[in-house]
């Protein structure tokens, strides 16, 4: 009932602009996140000003994130021991949730799952109430690589995003997705020519372009460097502010964590290991709260593991 | 004075590759003038040219030359297809490479021209012989790189179509042959050189027409200006067809870095 009306409500706002409040291009910094389209892009802005921006906390209300449920979902390759065992997880609608652990924790394994590109051995996997079949149009992935295909130019590849839209309609979506990541002018190019930077920004035009209501990301900053790395958390932040998807990170940096995500969960051999509120208010920025968040994380994530042996010394950066 | 050097080697780069055989020429040419090389042995470009010129007027050199063309564009046609055809299966489906690919891997290692014989028995000495011989050799450079480029996708690339909704279909056609495509037009060039050589060895050896049985022909009559005309009309049509893989190259693979110009914008579709 409520999603059908939601829906209604989606198509008589109609358009990009209705769909995305806020518009791409407001030069007014944004009230919530506290920093202008200028920085989190470096670029001047010059497009037109949406009048009738509806208010960002109204927005919110009116999410039209996917929930996502996990009830003792198990998954084991071959017959080695079982990466994902019994975890449970409850991701609420248009909720941000930061998803850390050791390398070969199984947090990979668990986004595939949610992504419906692997099925799970055991349990249960719900995308709003619905058990997990397969890929869905409303989930997208952005992957530690941009995976662009490189013999489409940047707009092209944007409009893959667009699936199932007619020709006029996906290009002119792709151009505004674009816009969004401050692109536009790099639109005819083709990917080759792009710094790691801006291939991941076009990823993220091309996951946003089919309005997902679910957006996993995979580490999706883990090569860029640190200034790009921070450009791009901004940048997904306010997207998500913007659009009101459910947002899943898996990350295995606790401070990109802390700063991105409503809730962190930490996933040790296989189940939850601690699953914490992050209280902090929006934008975020590196004050005490924000080391002392970060801090119970870490002194969890680094308790001594007798089962996990020679394993303390992992990588995590700060 | 470093400055106009450069604009003068800017000038004439385009030139560059043609030094060489132009020297070669004039130096030749000298020779058999000034009688060091005898005419006996080697005619000179001039003969060579006048031979051209005769046997262009007789109607001789383009009759061979469309017989050989045909005969070569046919036979890369045909084994071209079916290399392309199997190396796309085989890179597709599992249980046809299981099939067919440790046979043809066999007959691949079986040199193509030592079958004329068998090919003169079946065939005879018309052209379905030579067109088979091209297509037997031109199949497995185009079957092996169809079959390595399509391994070779990048499966990050084949996921990510699958999770943006891309079908079967899309996927093969947006992902995977394109990705393919460096290594097929590898193959191709290949290809290509064997397509020539294959046909001018078939020729010469049974052959009623085409320039392979030119070269034979005038042989018997002692007339080496046609021969050295036959041998140098190879080398054009080699280059020829190279010239047609890299334009192939460069208009399929413009995304390319290495083949494409890095800043390359497509106009506005």
């Amino acid at each position: 009932m409520a999603s059908a009306f939601r829906q209604a409500k989606r198509e008589t706002a109609g358009g990009l602009t209705g769909d995305w409040p806020g518009g791409p291009w407001t030069e007014t910094p944004d009230r919530q996140s506290g920093f202008s389209r200028q920085e989190a892009t470096g670029r001047s802005a010059g497009g037109p000003r949406t009048e009738d921006e509806p208010d960002e906390r109204e927005r919110k209300n009116d999410s039209r994130g996917l929930a996502v449920t996990l009830r003792r979902v198990v998954k084991r390759f071959g017959d080695g021991p079982a990466v994902l065992d019994g975890l449970d997880l409850t991701i609420r609608a248009g909720q941000f949730v930061a998803i850390v652990g050791r390398s070969g924790c199984g947090k990979s394994t668990l986004l595939r799952l949610i992504a419906g590109l692997d099925a799970p051995g055991g349990g249960e996997l719900l995308r709003d109430g619905r058990p997990v079949a397969g890929l869905d149009p409303y989930t997208r992935v952005m992957f530690q690589d941009a995976r662009l295909l490189p013999w489409l130019t940047v707009e092209e590849n944007v409009t893959l995003g667009a699936h199932g839209l007619g020709k006029r309609e996906a290009k002119e979506k792709a151009r505004e997705a674009l816009r969004l990541v401050g692109l536009e002018k790099r639109a005819r190019d083709w990917p080759s020519v792009l710094s790691g930077g801006q291939k991941q920004r076009v990823a993220l035009a091309r996951a946003l372009v089919g309005n997902p209501r679910l957006l996993l990301l995979d580490e999706p900053l883990g090569a860029l460097d640190a200034l790009t790395r921070i450009e791009m958390q901004r940048l997904i932040e306010r997207l998500w502010q913007q659009q009101g998807f459910t947002a899943l990170l898996v990350t295995h940096d606790v401070g990109e964590a802390v700063a991105l995500a409503d809730r962190v969960v930490l996933i040790e051999r296989g189940a939850v290991a601690l699953d914490l509120e992050i209280t902090l208010a929006r934008p975020r920025v590196k004050d005490t709260g924000f080391a002392h968040f970060e801090k119970r994380i870490l002194d969890r994530v680094l308790e001594p593991d007798d089962r996990a042996g020679g394993r303390a010394e992992t990588a995590y950066e700060i | 004075m470093r400055g106009t050097f450069a604009g003068l080697f800017r000038r004439f780069e385009p030139l560059l590759p043609w030094t060489l055989p132009v020297l070669v020429i004039v130096v030749w040419q000298l020779l058999g003038s000034l009688g060091i090389l005898s005419s006996r042995v080697m005619p000179t470009p001039v003969q060579v040219a006048e031979a051209a010129v005769r046997l262009t007027l007789s109607g001789e050199l383009p009759h061979s030359l469309a017989v050989s063309t045909w005969r070569a564009l046919t036979g890369f046609l045909i084994g071209g297809s079916i290399g392309f055809l199997f190396g796309l299966l085989n890179g597709v489906a599992r249980l046809a490479e299981k099939l067919t690919d440790s046979s043809i891997q066999m007959i691949r290692n079986i040199p193509h021209l030592a079958m004329i014989p068998l090919v003169i028995v079946w065939f005879g000495i018309g052209d379905e012989g030579k067109i088979f011989l091209v297509a037997l050799g031109v199949l497995f450079p185009i079957y092996l790189n169809t079959l390595h480029g399509i391994r070779s996708v990048d499966p990050g690339l084949i996921e990510m179509g699958r999770v943006y909704g891309l079908g079967r279909g899309a996927l093969y056609r947006r992902v995977i042959l394109p990705g393919a495509l460096p290594s097929i037009l590898v193959g191709l060039r290949y290809a290509l050189g064997i397509m020539w050589l294959t046909l001018i060895v078939a020729e010469t050896i049974s052959s009623k027409d085409g320039i392979g049985y030119m070269a034979m022909n005038a042989r018997e009559f002692f007339q080496l200006d046609v021969v050295v005309l036959c041998i140098l009309l190879y080398a054009l049509l080699g280059k020829a067809s190279d010239l047609m893989a890299k334009g192939l190259e460069r208009s399929w693979l413009k995304w390319h870095p290495h083949f494409g110009r890095q800043s390359a914008k497509r106009p506005a579709a």
